[in-house]
C-alpha cells in the first residue's frame, strides 16, 4: 500500500493556497470601468513598441478582424488578381510580395479598413473609441475567467485522457499494462472533482457571470437587438444554454459512471475466484469507448470550439482528443516514475516506461498530423470565415502559436526518437515536461484568442489557476493511490505484465 | 583441433529454443546461426548479436529524402515555373512551405522505407532467385534450427543439446 507522504501533501496544499490567492488577485484587479481600461492602455502605450500599444489608439483592434473579415472578401479578389498579373515578372515583384500567407493578407485588409474608416468615420472617432474601450474592458474582465477555464479543462481532460487509455488497455486485453492499472485508476480519480468544478464554471458562464461564450450573450438571436448575429441565431437550436448544460451533464455523468464502475470491478477482481469482473470490465470498456468518441467530439465543439461561434472545423474533436490523450499518457509516465523512485511498483520495469514513451512519441506525431491538417486546409483555401481563426492566432499569438508546434512536435520527435532514450527516466521526464507545457499552451491558444484577444498575457491569473488545479490534482490523485494495493494482483494478464520485456 | 563439423539442433518451440540459446551461451558453445520460421522476439539479444544499425541508416535516408524533396519542390515550384495556385503565388519557398509539407513528408518516408529495405537485402545478401540457405526445409514451417560449431568432445556436445530439449540433434560435415 502506498502512503501519501506529508511532504507531497504539504506541497499540494501550498500549491492550492497560492493558486487560490492568485486567482482571487486576478479577479479583484480586473478593470471595472472603461476609465480603468483607458489608463491600462495608456500605460502600455508608454512602454513603447509593444504590440498592444500599437493597436491601442487604432480605431479597430486586431480582434475585431473577426467581424471585419466578412467584408475582406471584396478586398481579396482584386489583390490576388494583381498577383497573377505580376506573376511573369517574378523577380521584380519579389521584394514586396512577401505577403502571401494568411496573416499579412488580413493585415492589409486591416490597413484598408483603417484607411477607409479614417476618411469616412472621423466624426464617429470618439464613439468608436468608446466602443473599443468597452471591448477591451470585456476582454480584460474575461481574462481571469478564461485563465481559470483553461487550467480547469486542461486538468479535467488529462484525467479523461488517462481514462481513455485505461479503457483501451481493457478493450484491447493488453498484456503489458496491467501493472500500471492502479496508477491509471488513481489519476482518473481526479475526474469527479474536476468534472464538478468544470460544470460549475459552465453554469456560471450560462448565468452570464462572464463572457467566455459569445453566443450566450444577450440578444444575439433576437433580430431586433443590435447584438443580433445571424450566424449564431442559425445555430441557436444547438447552441443554447439549457441544451448546452444538459449535454455537458450527460457527457460528464457518463464518463464518471464508467470510471466508477470500472474501478469497482477492477478492485473486486483482486479477491475474485474467477474472471467474471474482468469480463465485465472488458465489455464495459468497449461500450465506453464508443460512447466516449461521440461525446468527446461534441464536447470539444461545446467547450472549446464554441468560444469562436462563427468558426468550425470538422476534425476538431480529434485534434482536442490527441492533445489531451498525449498529456494523459505523459501524466501516467510521470506518476509511475515518481512512485517507482519512491520504491513502489516493484514490477514496473524499463520496458513499461519504454512503451509509455513510445505512446508519448507516437501521439505527439498524431497531434501534429491533425494540427497541420486543420491548419493547411484552411490556410490554402483561405475562406474568410475559416481562416480568421488562424489570422488572429498568427497576428496576436505568434509566439505561443508557433512555440507550441516546436514544443509538441519538434522537441518530442527529436528527444524521443532514439530507442534507448525512451528507457531513461530523465529523458522521459524532460520530454514529458515539454509535452505537458506545450499542450497547456495548445489549450491556451484554443480559448484565449476568442475570449481575451490581444489582451492575453501569461501572468498571475494564468499561473495561479494552473497552480491551484495542479495542487488539487496531486492531492486527489495521490489520495486515491493510497486506497488500494498498487498491483491488480488477480488480473488474468498480470503475470504477462510482470514479465513484460522488450 | 578445429573441424568443419557443425551440430544441427532442431527445436519445435521458440521458448525452448530461447532457453537452449541461453544454456549454450553459458556453456561457451559457439552458435553460428539460427534458422527460424518467424522472427523470435529477443533472440538477437540472447545470441549476443551486436545491435542493428539499420535505424541509423533509416534516419539518414530520411534526411536524404527530405533534402531531395525540398530541392525538388524549390526547383519546380519556385525557380523554374512559379504558379499562382489558389491566390498563393510562388515567390519564395518559405511562403508556400505549408503546401509543400505533405510532399516533404511523403518523400522522406519513401526514401527511408525503400532504401532501408534495399540496405537490408544487400546486408543479408538476398536477391531474386537466390538459392535458400537454410539447411532443413522444416525451418520454413514449424521447426527451429540452431547451428553450433563442434569443438572438443563431439559425444558430449550431442548429449548436451539433447538435454536442452532438442527434438533432433545431427552432426554435419560442412564443406
Amino acid at each position: 500500500m502506498y502512503t501519501f507522504s506529508n511532504k507531497l501533501k504539504t506541497f499540494a496544499f501550498v500549491l492550492m493556497a497560492l493558486g487560490l490567492l492568485g486567482i482571487a488577485y486576478g479577479f479583484l484587479t480586473a478593470p471595472k470601468t472603461t476609465q480603468d481600461v483607458e489608463k491600462i492602455l495608456a500605460e502600455s502605450h508608454h512602454d513603447g513598441g509593444h504590440h498592444t500599444a500599437a493597436t491601442a489608439h487604432e480605431v479597430a483592434p486586431a480582434t475585431e478582424a473577426h467581424h471585419e473579415v466578412a467584408d475582406t472578401v471584396a478586398h481579396e479578389a482584386p489583390k490576388s488578381e494583381a498577383h497573377t498579373v505580376a506573376a511573369d515578372s517574378v523577380k521584380t515583384v519579389e521584394a514586396d510580395s512577401t505577403k502571401a500567407v494568411v496573416a499579412p493578407v488580413a493585415e492589409e485588409n486591416h490597413h484598408d479598413a483603417h484607411a477607409a474608416k479614417a476618411d469616412t468615420h472621423e466624426a464617429d472617432a470618439h464613439k468608436e473609441h468608446e466602443k473599443h474601450l468597452e471591448h477591451v474592458l470585456h476582454q480584460l474582465q474575461n481574462k481571469p475567467w478564461a485563465a481559470l477555464y483553461v487550467a480547469c479543462i486542461f486538468f479535467l481532460l488529462i484525467s479523461m485522457g488517462v481514462l481513455v487509455f485505461y479503457a483501451i488497455q481493457w478493450a484491447a486485453q493488453a498484456g503489458w499494462s496491467p501493472v500500471l492499472f492502479r496508477v491509471m485508476e488513481g489519476i482518473t480519480a481526479y475526474l469527479l472533482p474536476g468534472s464538478i468544478i468544470f460544470f460549475v464554471l459552465l453554469v456560471l458562464s450560462g448565468m452570464h457571470m462572464n463572457h467566455l461564450f459569445a453566443w450566450m450573450a444577450e440578444g444575439v438571436t433576437d433580430p431586433k437587438s443590435e447584438n443580433y448575429d445571424a450566424i449564431i441565431a442559425g445555430k441557436a437550436g444547438f447552441l443554447n444554454v439549457p441544451f448546452f448544460l444538459i449535454r455537458a451533464a450527460v457527457f460528464l455523468a457518463g464518463w464518471n459512471l464508467y470510471r466508477y464502475f470500472s474501478r469497482k470491478n477492477s478492485l473486486a477482481q483482486d479477491d475474485a475466484t474467477d474472471d467474471s469482473f474482468y469480463k465485465k470490465n472488458f465489455k464495459m470498456a468497449a461500450g465506453f469507448l464508443a460512447f466516449f468518441i461521440v461525446t468527446e467530439s461534441i464536447a470539444s465543439w461545446d467547450w472549446v470550439m464554441s468560444v469562436d461561434p462563427h468558426w468550425y472545423s470538422t476534425l476538431f474533436g480529434w485534434y482536442v482528443f490527441a492533445s489531451f490523450f498525449v498529456s494523459g499518457i505523459t501524466t501516467i509516465a510521470f506518476v509511475t516514475l515518481y512512485l517507482k523512485s519512491k520504491g513502489y511498483l516493484e514490477y514496473v520495469n524499463t520496458s513499461h516506461i519504454h512503451d509509455l514513451a513510445k505512446f508519448m512519441f507516437g501521439i505527439s506525431v498524431f497531434w501534429t498530423y491533425l494540427w497541420f491538417s486543420q491548419f493547411m486546409l484552411m490556410w490554402y483555401s483561405n475562406i474568410p470565415e475559416e481562416v480568421t481563426y488562424f489570422v488572429t492566432r498568427i497576428e496576436d499569438f505568434k509566439l505561443p502559436f508557433f512555440g507550441m508546434v516546436v514544443m509538441n512536435f519538434v522537441l518530442p520527435i527529436l528527444i524521443l526518437i532514439n530507442t534507448d532514450f525512451k528507457r531513461l527516466t530523465w529523458v522521459v521526464v524532460m520530454a514529458g515536461i515539454i509535452i505537458l507545457t506545450g499542450h497547456y499552451i495548445d489549450f491556451f491558444n484554443m480559448i484565449m484568442p476568442a475570449t481575451v484577444g490581444d489582451q492575453w498575457f501569461i501572468g498571475v491569473s494564468e499561473i495561479s489557476a494552473l497552480l491551484f488545479f495542479f495542487g488539487l490534482f496531486i492531492f486527489v490523485v495521490f489520495t486515491a493511490l493510497t486506497k488500494s494495493p498498487l498491483l491488480a494482483k488477480r488480473n488474468p494478464l498480470i503475470e504477462e505484465s510482470k514479465h513484460f520485456h522488450y | 583441433m578445429s573441424t568443419n563439423k557443425v551440430i544441427h539442433a532442431i527445436y519445435n518451440d521458440d521458448d525452448i529454443l530461447m532457453d537452449a540459446v541461453k544454456a549454450s551461451r553459458a556453456a561457451h558453445h559457439h552458435i553460428e546461426e539460427i534458422y527460424t520460421p518467424f522472427p523470435v522476439h529477443g533472440l538477437d539479444k540472447a545470441m549476443g548479436l551486436a545491435p542493428t544499425r539499420i535505424a541509423i541508416a533509416s534516419f539518414l535516408y530520411g534526411v536524404v529524402g527530405l533534402t531531395v524533396a525540398a530541392n525538388l519542390l524549390n526547383y519546380m515550384m519556385i525557380v523554374d515555373w512559379p504558379q499562382d495556385i489558389g491566390g498563393k503565388p510562388s515567390f519564395a519557398f518559405y511562403q508556400n512551405m505549408p503546401a509543400f509539407v505533405p510532399i516533404l513528408f511523403e518523400l522522406t518516408v519513401f526514401f527511408a522505407a525503400h532504401l532501408m529495405v534495399i540496405t537490408f537485402y544487400l546486408r543479408s545478401k538476398l536477391w531474386p532467385f537466390k538459392q535458400a540457405e537454410n539447411p532443413d526445409v522444416r525451418t520454413t514451417d514449424d521447426h527451429f534450427l540452431m547451428e553450433v560449431a563442434v569443438s572438443g568432445n563431439e559425444e558430449d556436445m550431442v548429449s548436451f543439446f539433447k538435454n536442452t530439449g532438442a527434438v533432433e540433434v545431427k552432426v554435419i560435415d560442412k564443406h
